[in-house]
C-alpha cells in the first residue's frame, strides 16, 4: 500500500514540499481528518478523552470518542478495501454491498443459533469458524454473480448490483424464514465487541488484519497492475495476456469477501438481525470512503491508503454529528454539506487545477533560475 | 508587424509540468500563403496551434493578428473563432449524424428560428463554390472522410476565417483525396487565405506548401522559403542531426543469410479467423523480416491479429519450431514467443494512466505470472535500461505514458515487446503518426532484430518503408492473400500491381 | 469457464425468483360453499416484525377452520396494491382487507367493490378516502402509544429527568407519535430536559453509536427512549459498554416500543423497565366485524403497554411478536 506513496514522494523534485502534499493522494483524506480534528478541539477538547475503565462485563475496557470513531468505521474501512478494487477494475461501483451484508449476517445467524449456550469453547470456536467459512462463501458467490455479470454479460456494474440490492434484503430474511434471532451465547458478542482482557474493540482488529491482508496481497500478487490496466484500457491489457474478464470477477469476489467479514462483525456487535435495517446505506458511505481518497470512480489508477482513510474520515465525520447533536432533521443536510466539500476538494479535476497552478508556478520560478545561471 | 502577415506570434512561451513545450517561438503567417509547421513528435507544433487557438493559454508572448491594433488574446477556441482563426482536426469534430449543411452552420444561426431551406440552399453554393461535390441535405456520417474535412473547412471559410489551421488533414485520405484537398487549400490561398499545414508527410509539404517553419525541442529553428530547403535539409533541422540516408538503412541487413529451407519459426496452415479474411497459410523463418501490405480493410492486421489470437481463431493448424501448438489467447502467443504491437497504439496499446515504467514492463510482467511480481528495483532497471536503449524522452519512469508524445509512446510500446525477448515480433504499423525521426529509429531497430536472429512482421501504409525493411511481402486483397513477393520483385510498381489485381503473376 | 459462471448466475437467478415464489405463495384454495372469501392486501411481511406478526396473524385467523377462504397478496407499492384489489373484485370475493401501501388512490377501485357489493375492511392504516367507501379502518393511535409510555414514565416520580431521544425514520407515523408525546412532556415540565434527541433510522448500532457519543462526552442522564426495540437495545448496548446500570431500580430507565418477544423477555428479566406495544393483531378484530358487523367507522386497537415491575410470562408468549 505504500509504494505509490513512495512514488509520488521520489517524483519530480522541481517540486516543493507544499506541491508534493498537495499532489499526494492522501492530501484530501488527511487535510479533512485534520479539519476535523481542530474543529473538535476547539469546540471541546474533552472531545478526544479516552478512558480505562471497566465495562458491565467486568473487565477493562477503553472508551472515548476516539476508539468509538476507530470501533465503528471497521466496517467501513474494510469494505472500501473491496470496493476500491471493484471501481479500479471495472470502473463502476457495486450498490448492493449493504444487502449483502445483511444475507451474509444472516448467514452467520442461520449457523450460530443452532447451538445452544452451553458449549464448550473448543466446540464454539469450530462453529463460529465454520460460520464463518460458510458466510464467506456465500459472500463471495453472491459477490461472483455481481462480477459475472459485469465481466461476462457487460452490464455496468450499477445496474448489474441493483438487483442484489433490490432483492439483498429478502434473500437475507428468507435464510432464517424471517425470524428475529438473538443470540444469547455472550461469547458470540466477542467478534463485535470485546474480547474478555482485551481493552481494545475487537473489529479494530479484524479490520487491521484486513488492512495486512490485502497490504500482503498487493505486495506478492499483481493484483494492482492487472486492476488498474484492466480499469485504464481493457483492450490493451487483453492484448498483453491479462484477461480482464477474470480480473473484474476477482474484484467482486474480493469484494465479497470483504463484505463478509463485515456481516459477521455487524451481526456479533448486536448478536441479532433487523433484514430491512443493518448496514443500511453502507454502500453510499463505501463509495464515498472511495471518492473521498481521490480515487476516480471512473476506474484505474488508485490509492488504497486513502480510500481507507477516507472510511475513518466518514465515521469521524458522522460521530462529531452525533457528539454536537446535531438535531435529527438536519444532520443528513450538515453531512452532505461537508461531503460536497470533500468531494469537489478531491475531485481529479480540482486536484489537477491544484497541481497546474502549482507546476506553473515552479515552471516560471525554473525559468527565472535558468536565465540567471 | 509584417505589412502582408495575417499573424505574427511572438516569443510564446508554455510550460507544463516538467517540461518546456514552448520557448520563445516566432511564427509569421501571411496573406495568401500555405506555411507548414514541422517538427517531430514533441517538437511542440501541436502545443503552437493549440495556443493560437485558445485550448492553452500561453504563458508569455504576444499574438497580433491584421486589423488588430494591439496584441490580442485569445481565451477560449470560440473567441479564435470570433477573430478568424478556424481548425480543422485530423479527428473530425463534426456531427455525423446531421447534415452537411446542418453541420456547416450548427451554433451560428441567430435567433430561435432558422431557416433550413436557405441553410441548404447557401451551403450548396458555397460547396459548389469550393468544389466540393457533396449533396448539403447528405447526412455527413455517409460521406468519406475527405468529404467530411472538406466540409469541416467550408464551414471555416464561410465564418470569414482570415487563418485556417488544418492539423494532420491528410493522414486518412488516399492519394486521389489528397490532391483534392490540395486543390481547395490553392482555391484558399488565391482568394488570400493564410493556411497552416501541419502533416508528417515531407512529399505533401514540398507539393503544396510556400513556408516552412521548423520547431525542435519546444523551440523555433527557423523559418523558411521551401524552395530554398531541399529535403534532407528540412530533416536534418527536424533532428538536429545530419539525416542517415534511408536508404542506406537496408544495407546491413542480409536477406541472403535467412535460411529458407530450415524449419520455419512460426508457421500457419490454412488459419481461419472470425474477422472476415479467408483462411491462410503463412509461415516465417529465423532472422526474417516479412510484411504484409494491401489497402486498409484488406485484413493484413486482422491476419496478423489472428497469429497472435488477439480476435477468435477458430481453425487451422499453427507450429512453432516444426512443433504443433494451440493459440487461442494472447497469452498463448506471448508463451511462445510472439510479441504483437496493435496497429492502434491508444485504443490497443498504451494503458493511458500508468507509468511509462508499468507500461514497459507489463506484457513481461503477465508472462511471469500474478503471483510474482518483479520487485521495484527490478522493474525500475527493466524501465531505465528501455528508456536509454530506445532513447524514450520521459521525464521519468513514473510519468504516465499518455503525457508523452505519439513517438515516445510507441517506443514504449517496443520497449514491452522488446523486454518480453520475442523470437518472433509482429509490428503493425509501429511507424504511424510518428516523427520522422523515430520512423528511422524503428526501421533500424528491426533491422537490428532480424539480424540478430529475430523473426520480425512489418506492417507500414508507406510502401517506401516496407520496401526499405522487408524481404518478403505477403499481399492482401479483400481479406485474401494474392501474392508473395520478394526479392526483385520488391519494388514500387510490382507491389502496386500485385495489390491492384490484374496482370502481375 | 464461460460456461460455469453461466450455470452459476442461472442458479442464482432462479434462487432469487424461488424467493419471489415463495412470497406469493398462500394464496388461499377456492373455497366451498360456505366460506367467506376475503381477498387481503397487505404490505411486504418482510419489512419488520410488526408486518411479520401482522401476517402470521391474518394466516392463522382466515383458515379454512375458521370459516374463511382467503387470498393473500403482498407489495409496497401502492399502484401494485390496487391493481391486486381489481382482481380480487374480478374473482368476486365477499370481502377486501386492505393495508394500505399510500394513503391515496384508492378512491376509484374501492367505488368498483362498492357496486359489485363488496365489504372493504382497512386495517393497520387509513386512507385518503370517503368513509362510505368502507366498513371500517382499524388502526394503531401512534400518539396514544407515546402518551401511555411517557405517563407511565412521569408516574416514576423522578426528581429528574434527563432523557436520551433516539427517533425513528423521520417522518414515519410512528415517529411522529412517539417523538409527540414526549416532546410535549418535555415542554411542559420543568424537571424534564433532553440529553440528546437523534435519529437512528430504526438501526440498533446507530442508537449505539448515539448513545455512545452522549457517554463519551461525560453527559448524565437516567432515562432512554427509543422508538422501538432494536434502537433501545443498541442503546443498551452502549451503556453496558460503559458500565452504567440500567433497568428496574437501576441508574438509567429503558423504554422501548413494539414488544417484540425478545424485549419482552429483557423486560422480564428487569433490565428494561417499559415497552410500549404496537398492536399488530387486527385480525381478531376483523373476523369480529365480518362476522358480528361494525359498530363505528374507525376502530382503534387496545394497545398495551407493559412495566417490567408487573410483566407475566403469559404476556411474553401472547403479545410477543
Amino acid at each position: 500500500m505504500t509504494t505509490s506513496e513512495k512514488k509520488i514522494s521520489t517524483g519530480n523534485s522541481a517540486k516543493g514540499f507544499f506541491g508534493k502534499l498537495v499532489s499526494n493522494q492522501l492530501f484530501i483524506p488527511l487535510a479533512a481528518l485534520l479539519l476535523l480534528v481542530i474543529f473538535n478541539l476547539i469546540a471541546d477538547p474533552t472531545f478526544f478523552k479516552i478512558s480505562l475503565e471497566p465495562s458491565s462485563t467486568g473487565y477493562y475496557i477503553l472508551s472515548g470518542n476516539l476508539i468509538s470513531i476507530i470501533d465503528n468505521a471497521s466496517e467501513l474501512a474494510i469494505l472500501a478495501i473491496g470496493m476500491t478494487l471493484v471501481t479500479s477494475a471495472s470502473g463502476g461501483q457495486d450498490i448492493s454491498v449493504g444487502s449483502a451484508i445483511a444475507i451474509a449476517g444472516s448467514v452467520v445467524l442461520r449457523i450460530a443459533k443452532g447451538y445452544s449456550a452451553g458449549i464448550s469453547n473448543g466446540q464454539f470456536a469450530g462453529m463460529i469458524i465454520g460460520a464463518f467459512v460458510l458466510c464467506v462463501i456465500v459472500a463471495a458467490l453472491f459477490g461472483a454473480f455481481n462480477g459475472a455479470l459485469v465481466a461476462f454479460f457487460k452490464i455496468q456494474p450499477m445496474v448489474a448490483t441493483l438487483i442484489l440490492f433490490t432483492a439483498g434484503r429478502s434473500i437475507a430474511a428468507w435464510i432464517n424464514n424471517n425470524e428475529n434471532i438473538s443470540i444469547n451465547d455472550t461469547r458470540f458478542g466477542y467478534f463485535g465487541n470485546f474480547l474478555p482482557g482485551i481493552p481494545i474493540p475487537t473489529p479494530v482488529f479484524i479490520s487491521a488484519a484486513c488492512m495486512i491482508i490485502i497490504a500482503i496481497v498487493l505486495k506478492v500478487t499483481n493484483l494492482r497492475l492487472y486492476s488498474q490496466a484492466v480499469g485504464i484500457n481493457a483492450s490493451s491489457s487483453r492484448l498483453n495476456g491479462i484477461n480482464p474478464k477474470v480480473i473484474k470477477l476477482l474484484t467482486f469476489i474480493i469484494l465479497g469477501a470483504c463484505v463478509a467479514v463485515c456481516g459477521f462483525i455487524k451481526v456479533s456487535r448486536t448478536s441479532s438481525i433487523t433484514y430491512a435495517v443493518i448496514a443500511n446505506n453502507i454502500e453510499m458511505d463505501a463509495i464515498l470512503a472511495v471518492a473521498l481518497g481521490g480515487n476516480n470512480l471512473g476506474g484505474g489508477k488508485f490509492n488504497m491508503t486513502a480510500s481507507i482513510l477516507g472510511a475513518y474520515v466518514i465515521q469521524f465525520l458522522t460521530t462529531t454529528l452525533f457528539k454536537f447533536k446535531v438535531s435529527s432533521s438536519a444532520i443528513s443536510a450538515y453531512k452532505a454539506v461537508v461531503v460536497i466539500l470533500l468531494i469537489i476538494m478531491s475531485a481529479p479535476v480540482v486536484r489537477k487545477w491544484f497541481s497546474d497552478l502549482k507546476n506553473k508556478r515552479t515552471a516560471a520560478k525554473a525559468q527565472v533560475r535558468k536565465e540567471g545561471a | 508587424m509584417e505589412k502582408d502577415a495575417v499573424l505574427e506570434m511572438r516569443g510564446i512561451c508554455k510550460y507544463f509540468p516538467g517540461v518546456r513545450a514552448l520557448e520563445q517561438v516566432d511564427f509569421t503567417l501571411r496573406e495568401g500563403e500555405i506555411h507548414a509547421l514541422m517538427g517531430e513528435n514533441g517538437a511542440g507544433k501541436s502545443t503552437l496551434i493549440k495556443v493560437l487557438t485558445g485550448v492553452y493559454p500561453k504563458d508569455g508572448g504576444t499574438v497580433w493578428l491584421k486589423g488588430t491594433g494591439s496584441a490580442i488574446h485569445i481565451k477560449s477556441p470560440q473567441d479564435a473563432q470570433s477573430h478568424g482563426i478556424a481548425t480543422v482536426y485530423q479527428e473530425i469534430t463534426l456531427c455525423p449524424n446531421l447534415t452537411v449543411a446542418e453541420n456547416m452552420y450548427i451554433a451560428r444561426t441567430k435567433g430561435a428560428f432558422t431557416n433550413w431551406k436557405k441553410i441548404n440552399q447557401d451551403a450548396g453554393k458555397l460547396l459548389d463554390e469550393l468544389g466540393i461535390p457533396v449533396n448539403p441535405a447528405e447526412q455527413l456520417g455517409n460521406c468519406s472522410i475527405a468529404v467530411q474535412q472538406m466540409v469541416a473547412i467550408a464551414r471555416a471559410v464561410d465564418m470569414d476565417c482570415k487563418v485556417l489551421i488544418l492539423d494532420e488533414p491528410t493522414s486518412s485520405l488516399d492519394e486521389q483525396e489528397v490532391q483534392k484537398l490540395f486543390k481547395l487549400m490553392r482555391d484558399l490561398k488565391a482568394k488570400g487565405v493564410g493556411i497552416i499545414f501541419v502533416t508528417h508527410f515531407l512529399e505533401q509539404v514540398y507539393e503544396v506548401c510556400d513556408r516552412i517553419t521548423v520547431l525542435r525541442d519546444g523551440q523555433l529553428v527557423g523559418e523558411y522559403i521551401i524552395e530554398e530547403l531541399p529535403r534532407v535539409q528540412l530533416v536534418s533541422k527536424m533532428l538536429g542531426k545530419d539525416f542517415d540516408d534511408m536508404a542506406e538503412i537496408k544495407s546491413d541487413a542480409d536477406a541472403e543469410k535467412v535460411d529458407y529451407n530450415g524449419t520455419p519459426v512460426y508457421q500457419a496452415i490454412n488459419l481461419t479467423g472470425t474477422t472476415g479474411i479467408k483462411p491462410f497459410d503463412f509461415e516465417i523463418h529465423k532472422g526474417e523480416v516479412n510484411g504484409f501490405t494491401g489497402l486498409l480493410g484488406s485484413g493484413r492486421s486482422e491476419s496478423v491479429r489472428a497469429i497472435f489470437g488477439a480476435d477468435r481463431v477458430v481453425g487451422g493448424k499453427v507450429m512453432i519450431d516444426g512443433k504443433e501448438v494451440k493459440i487461442r489467447k494472447p497469452l498463448d502467443a506471448m508463451k511462445h514467443g510472439i510479441s504483437y504491437l496493435p496497429e492502434d497504439r491508444k485504443l490497443d496499446g498504451i494503458v493511458g494512466d500508468l507509468s511509462v515504467r508499468d507500461n514497459i514492463i507489463l506484457a513481461l510482467q503477465v508472462m511471469k505470472g500474478f503471483f510474482k511480481p518483479f520487485s521495484r528495483a527490478q522493474a525500475e532497471a527493466f524501465a531505465d535500461e528501455y528508456i536509454k536503449l530506445l532513447n524514450i524522452k520521459t521525464a521519468s519512469s513514473d510519468t504516465p505514458i499518455k503525457s508523452l508524445s505519439g513517438g515516445n509512446q510507441q517506443k514504449v510500446i517496443l520497449a514491452r515487446w522488446l523486454l518480453a525477448n520475442p523470437v518472433y515480433l509482429i509490428l503493425d504499423e509501429p511507424t504511424r503518426g510518428i516523427d520522422v525521426g523515430t520512423k528511422v529509429e524503428i526501421q533500424k531497430l528491426v533491422l537490428k532484430l532480424a539480424a540478430e536472429g529475430k523473426s520480425v512482421t512489418f506492417i507500414s501504409s508507406e510502401i517506401d518503408e516496407m520496401i526499405r525493411t522487408c524481404s518478403r511481402l505477403v499481399v492482401m486483397r479483400d481479406g485474401k492473400v494474392v501474392g508473395e513477393l520478394k526479392g526483385n520483385d520488391l519494388n514500387q510498381n510490382k507491389i502496386m500491381a500485385t495489390i491492384a489485381g490484374g496482370e502481375s503473376k | 469457464m464461460k460456461k460455469l459462471v453461466k450455470l452459476l448466475v442461472s442458479s442464482l437467478l432462479v434462487a432469487a425468483m424461488a424467493i419471489g415464489v415463495c412470497a406469493c405463495a398462500g394464496g388461499g384454495k377456492s373455497g366451498g360453499n360456505k366460506l367467506i372469501k376475503v381477498g387481503i392486501i397487505n404490505n411486504d411481511p418482510n419489512e419488520s416484525g410488526y408486518r411479520t406478526a401482522n401476517d402470521k396473524d391474518m394466516k392463522a385467523t382466515f383458515t379454512e377452520a375458521n370459516g374463511y377462504s382467503a387470498s393473500f397478496y403482498y407489495s409496497l407499492k401502492n399502484e401494485e396494491q390496487i391493481a391486486a384489489a381489481q382482481k380480487f373484485i374480478q374473482d368476486d370475493v365477499d370481502y377486501l382487507l386492505i393495508s394500505a401501501a399510500g394513503t391515496s388512490g384508492w378512491d376509484g377501485v374501492l367505488e368498483q367493490a362498492k357496486k359489485a357489493g363488496i365489504k372493504v375492511i382497512l386495517f393497520d392504516r387509513t386512507i385518503d378516502a370517503s368513509e362510505d367507501l368502507y366498513e371500517a379502518s382499524i388502526v394503531s393511535d401512534m400518539a396514544k402509544e407515546g402518551e401511555q409510555a411517557v405517563s407511565w414514565l412521569a408516574s416514576q416520580n423522578l426528581s429528574e429527568y434527563k432523557i436520551v431521544h433516539i427517533q425513528g425514520v423521520m417522518g414515519s407515523s410512528a415517529q411522529i407519535g412517539r417523538s409527540g408525546a414526549l416532546d410535549t412532556k418535555v415542554a411542559a415540565e420543568a424537571n424534564w430536559s433532553i440529553v440528546t434527541q437523534q435519529t437512528a433510522e430504526w438501526s440498533e448500532e446507530t442508537a449505539q453509536q448515539i448513545t455512545q457519543a452522549v457517554i463519551d462526552s461525560g453527559e448524565t442522564f437516567n432515562v432512554i427512549y427509543a422508538e422501538n426495540d432494536n434502537m433501545a437495545k443498541g442503546a443498551v448496548a452502549a451503556l453496558d459498554k460503559a458500565n452504567i446500570s440500567h433497568g428496574v431500580g437501576k441508574d438509567v430507565i429503558v423504554i422501548g416500543f413494539d414488544c417484540n418477544s425478545w424485549a419482552l423477555e429483557e423486560l422480564l428479566a428487569g433490565n428494561w423497565n417499559y415497552d410500549g406495544q404496537c398492536n399488530p393483531f387486527q385480525a381478531s378484530y376483523i373476523d369480529d366485524i365480518i362476522k358480528n358487523g361494525a359498530k363505528q367507522k374507525v376502530v382503534i386497537m387496545e394497545e398495551k403497554g407493559f412495566d417490567a415491575a408487573t410483566i407475566t410470562k403469559d404476556d411474553v408468549t401472547k403479545y410477543g411478536i
